[in-house]
């Protein structure tokens, strides 16, 4: 039984409410959503990250709690080929009976999992579990790889740890100098920009660094325009100019770093004239920008996925925060780097294992005490622990070929849209023997799936969510899930005892899906798996329970880099949240990382020579044009959702190509245009916007949407060599007029 | 390819050459023999160390040591046997090598004045040039109050505006009659001129350098118009010359520099010349892209990465950055008024040849643009002017210029802003369809509505539509349209 339905529910109750947080983005807003009668409103709540403010996607977020589209029974493909609803018994027995066969067949490894960064940390940590001890795969990515990785490696290689933001986001409103590096937030996260707007009446400056005059940049004193790809040079110019104008914190870094004079060396052949003509950014404006940061007093400097998005996105990112340290900001108070992480739960969900790498508290699976510990939690031995896995997207494009994996298991994603190019990786998921989607609604992906497995919404479950700040959040739910709808964790632990109980298998065609969905006390099967010991509660039905599940993930993650072990439900209640790392329960959280050491062995962060690289794929005569993408602040993601809302759907109603008035002229392109868009990978169809926000030789394209505009059928997959990002934001293109 | 690779000369192109070869796979022993003292430096850099601005360490380029080369510094190459495949050194080792690359570089011109012996200047004459030759500037510079610069092209700008920055009184002295002729037209050589003049440093066109004479306490520079100038240093910067006697003694084809072919081959196929020493196509280098991009044909060549690779010379861009300069210019540019292109150029024949100017001499600013078809030839741009990196793409990339010129010329379109949700300054002028809150999608029109469906004041109006909830920007904006509709509509309030 979740909290919020601890409420009364019948009809002349006062409202229930639930103080909870927006379902999207990292900012995780506050938010109360109200009950009354049936009708779901949302309220903007009073928190830290959004301070009251809502954008119109958390405004409308309830209208898919009762959505007509939503997914209330599973679906099964039948013979005909055609999804025709079933019952849980039967989705879990061709689950289940899939599973094995292949897993018998072809090996453990033949089943892999790919989750999101949108699910909770329970969640997350869940899957992990599921993966490495039901399943024992090493097969196990998430889509956070396409989001979060680069920054994530970064942060990790040069700090020892990796949270996007090591200090609260209200720092953002006192910094004297802030600079942004393909960050969009007025766009994708509109409630932060009320941060922009503080640290403007306070007399600081912002500096906005995007190929395109985005809102943001709007709000920027300096906008530097650079070609799609060349942030490194342009970080690395900062570096030099910083070096040549005296403005290095010698003292910082002979005291708090290491490495320096590697990448010192670096910086002095980048000199700005060079970083001018690859990047197109003026040196003036070079010179003006390093400036600001040079001799301002509060610093902070943020990267996001424009400058991470690349095949070269761990190097631009280590440049970036190179600079940083160079200034001597990481630590000091008011002043740092971070990255702004997108996804919900980016944050957490790259903290508890859906990582291919990782186990929970953002431990190394190749780290023999790694192992050991989290084994330990588990009950298992830790040999029994597969190894690492391949990332998403090798993952994916692995999928159904002669050594890859013939079933997938998808949770809180949707690869059709939303992986680099994405015909190819649709072809994979149709060469799948077995394809599961766990979904409240039928995405693109759901659409291919063997089964598809209806899922509870934001407001019907309680979890923890780590917001883009590593603030440990509640998600508290507001009502029970539909009829028929199960949590994921539900669903996790079904699996885990049908998969590791054998002998109970044939019981699972027994009970109807309408009886387990209406008695919450079901036990579906009694657990006699290895897995839970008979003398813990830790029985099939607990580990559905989130409260459960997050004990368990203090567990697993003490001592660990994203040390959950002191944070408790209440304590988060109690105060807005709580930061990690945090060890004990008693003892205090962290809002502020690295005041005196940072979490290298040696307490000193690295600096990482990095050059300057073109991109994968660089403009020529048959593909003339860069592409990059990106998003627009209507729609979330993939769109499955926000898609799916009236209001957001006429704001943003579908994809559409950025291009820039001389280029549509010579092009004889007018605004409305059917466009043609060609790289070496796939088309796009979408209308021309014809805007001077862009620069002539780039267009720009969002990727919400699935169908012949889809974004993705067109970008590169080629992959950072550290991060394994995909080179979502720059390709080369050709584009035409479609004549009618 | 495998075998041992031996590179002449630790300068920017042997430098470079070894990082590019130890980028990229192979089995390759790289030995690079550098005839100073130090570790390889950054020459664009030091201006700036003339300037104070910046240690000697702060030059230092990318160490190689840990890159798997062999790095011999203060080792000078006394012959090539090309016979045996081996050069012999100043400490007496003979190196094998299977290919040998010559990035000798080039060395300061001298210029043939009475009282100037090349092989023993004094104390209080130097070329800038080497890092040494900036230690013996700066020695002198300690206790010098005034500087002579011989030479107006970008190397004597650029030393005169570094000593300047240290509060020297400076003089450039330059033959022609206007400064950086190679690059720029006499217009943009005036302002640049004046420029120099407001940063302290005085020029002298049109009048040759006839006599020197120094001694320890000052050195004087005596002109063909008669006058003679007084200073405490003389610094010449009178052009470099390609240093080929290696190779011109060890026999190959030597015009002003080392002769290569597009695989920057000499006609020995086992020798290659890079950077400066390198004549290629009929030209001697001088800037470091050219010799950046032939370290990288080389590489791909030695290492088999791409056998087919040739060097194409890349658009020279010539560009003086310095605190109060902020000059570009490349491509071809024949005098003002000479008319169209000629038949071959970059358009065709029959390509139009625009020729646009702007200038503005009292604030410093001088742009020229010339455009055959619609393709940037050639640019000059001095002073502020925000376009620069823009221009300087499009010459480089062979893009399309814009259709509006005036965007590159004067730095700005002269259309207005770019968009935006700054709403007009009268609530009444703006488009109904105009979005007011961007992170609600809430129009002028839906606030319009809402006052007319009954909203009577800013928070009714917020809550009813949404408008200011997001980023909160548009507050004062929602306000202002709520302010004029009370003012415009007092009907509607009464009905």
């Amino acid at each position: 039984m979740t909290d919020g339905a601890r409420a009364a529910t019948s009809p002349g109750q006062p409202p229930r409410e639930a103080a909870t947080h927006c379902p999207y983005c990292a900012l995780q807003c506050g938010m109360v959503l109200r009950d009354s009668a049936g009708r779901v409103e949302v309220l903007p709540r009073d928190f830290p990250t959004n301070r009251g403010g809502l954008c119109q996607k958390g405004w409308t977020a309830a209208e898919l709690l009762d959505h007509p589209e939503r997914l209330t029974t599973p679906l099964l493909r039948g013979p005909d080929g055609r999804l025709r609803p079933a019952t849980w018994a039967e989705a879990y027995d061709r689950i289940v009976t899939g599973i094995r066969g292949l897993q018998a067949a072809h090996g453990r490894d033949a089943v892999a999992i790919f989750g999101g960064g949108g699910l909770t940390n329970e969640k997350a940590y869940a899957l992990g579990k599921f993966a490495r001890v039901a399943l024992r795969t090493r097969n196990i990515d998430y889509n956070g790889r396409f989001c979060m990785s680069s920054a994530a490696a970064a942060g990790m290689r040069a700090f020892g740890v990796d949270r996007g933001l090591p200090f609260p986001l209200a720092d953002l409103g006192r910094a004297d100098t802030l600079l942004l590096v393909g960050a969009n937030p007025a766009e994708t996260m509109p409630p932060l920009a009320r941060y922009l707007t503080e640290q403007r009446e306070r007399g600081g400056r912002l500096i906005v660094v995007d190929p395109r005059v985005t809102a943001t940049a709007r709000l920027a004193d300096l906008h530097l325009q650079p070609l799609p790809g060349t942030d490194l040079a342009v970080a690395n110019a900062l570096l030099h100019l910083a070096l040549t104008e005296g403005w290095v914190d010698r003292e910082y870094v002979a005291s708090r770093t290491e490495g320096f004079d590697a990448v010192r060396r670096i910086a002095a052949g980048w000199w700005p004239a060079r970083a001018e003509r690859l990047s197109g950014v003026p040196v003036a404006d070079l010179e003006a920008a390093a400036r600001a940061l040079g001799t301002a007093r509060n610093v902070i400097i943020l990267t996001a996925r424009g400058a991470e998005q690349h095949a070269k996105g761990v190097d631009t990112v280590s440049a970036f925060v190179n600079l940083a340290l160079a200034l001597g900001l990481p630590g000091r108070p008011g002043s740092g780097y971070g990255c702004l992480t997108g996804q919900g739960n980016g944050q957490g969900g790259r903290e508890h294992g859906q990582k291919a790498d990782q186990l929970p508290g953002y431990r190394k699976i190749d780290d023999p005490a790694a192992r050991e510990h989290v084994a330990a939690v588990w009950g298992v031995n830790p040999d029994d622990l597969p190894g690492p896995g391949v990332s998403a997207y090798e993952l994916l494009d692995s999928l159904g070929t002669p050594d890859g994996p013939k079933a997938l298991l998808v949770f809180g994603s949707n690869p059709v849209v939303s992986a680099p190019r994405a015909a190819r990786i649709t072809g994979r998921l149709r060469d799948l023997d077995l394809l599961v989607v766990a979904d409240f609604l039928l995405s693109e992906t759901a659409e291919l799936a063997d089964v598809v497995l209806p899922t509870a919404q934001w407001a019907e479950e309680d979890g923890t969510m780590t917001n883009l700040e590593g603030r440990v959040l509640r998600r508290r739910a507001l009502r029970e899930p539909p009829p028929g709808v199960r949590t994921d964790l539900r669903i996790l632990a079904d699996l885990t005892t049908a998969l590791t109980a054998p002998s109970a298998l044939p019981a699972l065609s027994a009970p109807s899906a309408e009886v387990v969905a209406g008695d919450p006390s079901y036990r579906f099967l009694p657990s006699r798996g290895p897995l839970q010991p008979p003398d813990t509660a830790a029985d099939s039905a607990d580990s559905a329970d989130p409260r459960v599940v997050f004990a368990e993930l203090r567990r697993a993650s003490a001592g660990g880099l994203a040390d959950y072990a002191g944070v408790t439900w209440e304590r988060i209640d109690a105060a807005d949240g709580v930061f990690w790392p945090c060890p004990d329960e008693d003892g205090p959280d962290s809002p502020r990382l690295f005041a005196d050491r940072f979490a290298t062995p040696n307490g000193r962060a690295r600096f990482h020579p990095v050059e300057h690289r073109p991109a994968a794929e660089e403009v020529c005569d048959e593909y003339p044009l860069y592409l990059t993408t990106g998003r627009v602040l209507a729609q979330y993601q993939s769109g499955t959702q926000t898609r799916r809302v009236g209001a957001l759907r006429r704001a943003a109603p579908g994809p559409f190509v950025e291009l820039h008035p001389d280029l549509a002229a010579r092009l004889g392109v007018e605004e409305g245009d059917e466009l043609l868009v060609r790289s070496r990978r796939g088309e796009l169809r979408a209308p021309a916007r014809v805007t001077a926000t862009i620069r002539p030789d780039t267009l720009f394209t969002p990727f919400h949407w699935g169908g012949d505009g889809r974004a993705n059928s067109v970008t590169n997959d080629a992959l950072d060599p550290v991060s394994r990002m995909p080179e979502f934001k720059v390709c080369a293109v050709r584009v035409e007029k479609v004549t009618p | 390819m495998t075998g041992r690779i031996v590179i002449i000369g630790y300068g920017m192109a042997g430098a470079r050459l070894a990082t590019e070869l130890h980028a990229r796979p192979g089995d390759h022993k790289v030995t690079v023999l550098g005839a100073e003292p130090h570790r390889a430096y950054n020459r664009i850099l030091l201006s700036t160390l003339l300037a104070g601005k910046i240690d000697e360490a702060d030059v230092e380029l990318t160490d190689l040591a840990g890159q798997g080369a062999d790095v011999q510094t203060g080792t000078a190459v006394t012959a090539i046997d090309r016979a045996t495949r081996t050069v012999r050194t100043t400490t007496g080792e003979q190196i094998g090598y299977d290919h040998l690359v010559l990035a000798t570089g080039s060395r300061a011109v001298v210029p043939p004045l009475a009282g100037l012996d090349p092989d023993q200047l004094p104390d209080r004459v130097v070329p800038f040039r080497t890092l040494d030759d900036c230690r013996r500037i700066l020695a002198a510079a300690r206790d010098a109050r005034t500087v002579l610069v011989l030479g107006g092209g970008l190397l004597g700008l650029e030393a005169a505006r570094g000593l300047a920055a240290r509060g020297l009184d400076t003089h450039v002295v330059h033959p022609l009659g206007h400064l950086m002729e190679r690059q720029l037209d006499p217009a943009a050589g005036a302002v640049l001129a004046e420029t120099l003049a407001g940063l302290g440093v005085r020029t002298h066109l049109g009048v040759s350098a006839t006599k020197v004479a120094a001694n320890p306490d000052g050195v004087r520079l005596d002109l063909a118009d008669g006058r003679s100038l007084d200073a405490d240093l003389l610094v010449l910067a009178c052009g470099v010359r390609p240093d080929t006697a290696l190779a011109a003694a060890a026999g190959l084809a030597v015009e002003r520099g080392v002769v290569v072919d597009d695989r920057l081959r000499t006609d020995d196929p086992h020798v290659s010349a890079i950077g400066d020493c390198a004549q290629h196509d009929g030209v001697v280098g001088g800037l470091v892209a050219p010799a950046w991009s032939q370290a990288r044909v080389v590489a791909r060549l030695l290492t088999g990465e791409d056998a087919h690779d040739r060097y194409r010379p890349p658009p020279g861009v010539t560009r003086l950055k310095a605190a109060g300069i902020d000059l570009a210019a490349m491509g071809e540019l024949p005098p003002p008024g000479a008319g169209h292109a000629p038949s071959g150029d970059n358009g065709g024949p029959s390509a139009r040849c625009e020729e646009l100017t702007f200038a503005d001499p009292a604030r410093g600013t001088y742009a020229r643009l010339r455009i055959t078809g619609d393709r940037l030839t050639g640019a000059i741009l001095l002073g502020d002017n925000p376009a620069v990196g823009t221009v300087i793409q499009l010459f480089d990339r062979g893009a399309p210029v814009p259709a509006d010129r005036r965007a590159l010329l004067l730095g700005r379109s002269v259309d207005g802003p770019v968009g935006g949700t700054e709403p007009a300054a009268s609530p009444a002028l703006m488009p109904d369809a105009t979005t007011v809150c961007r992170c609600n999608a809430v129009s002028k029109a839906d606030l319009v509505g809402c006052w007319r469906a009954g909203a009577r004041s800013v928070a009714e109006v917020v809550t009813a539509t949404r408008a200011g909830t997001g980023c909160g920007s548009c507050r004062d904006a929602v306000a202002g349209i709520v302010e004029w509709l009370s003012g415009v509509d007092p009907v509607e309030v009464t009905r």
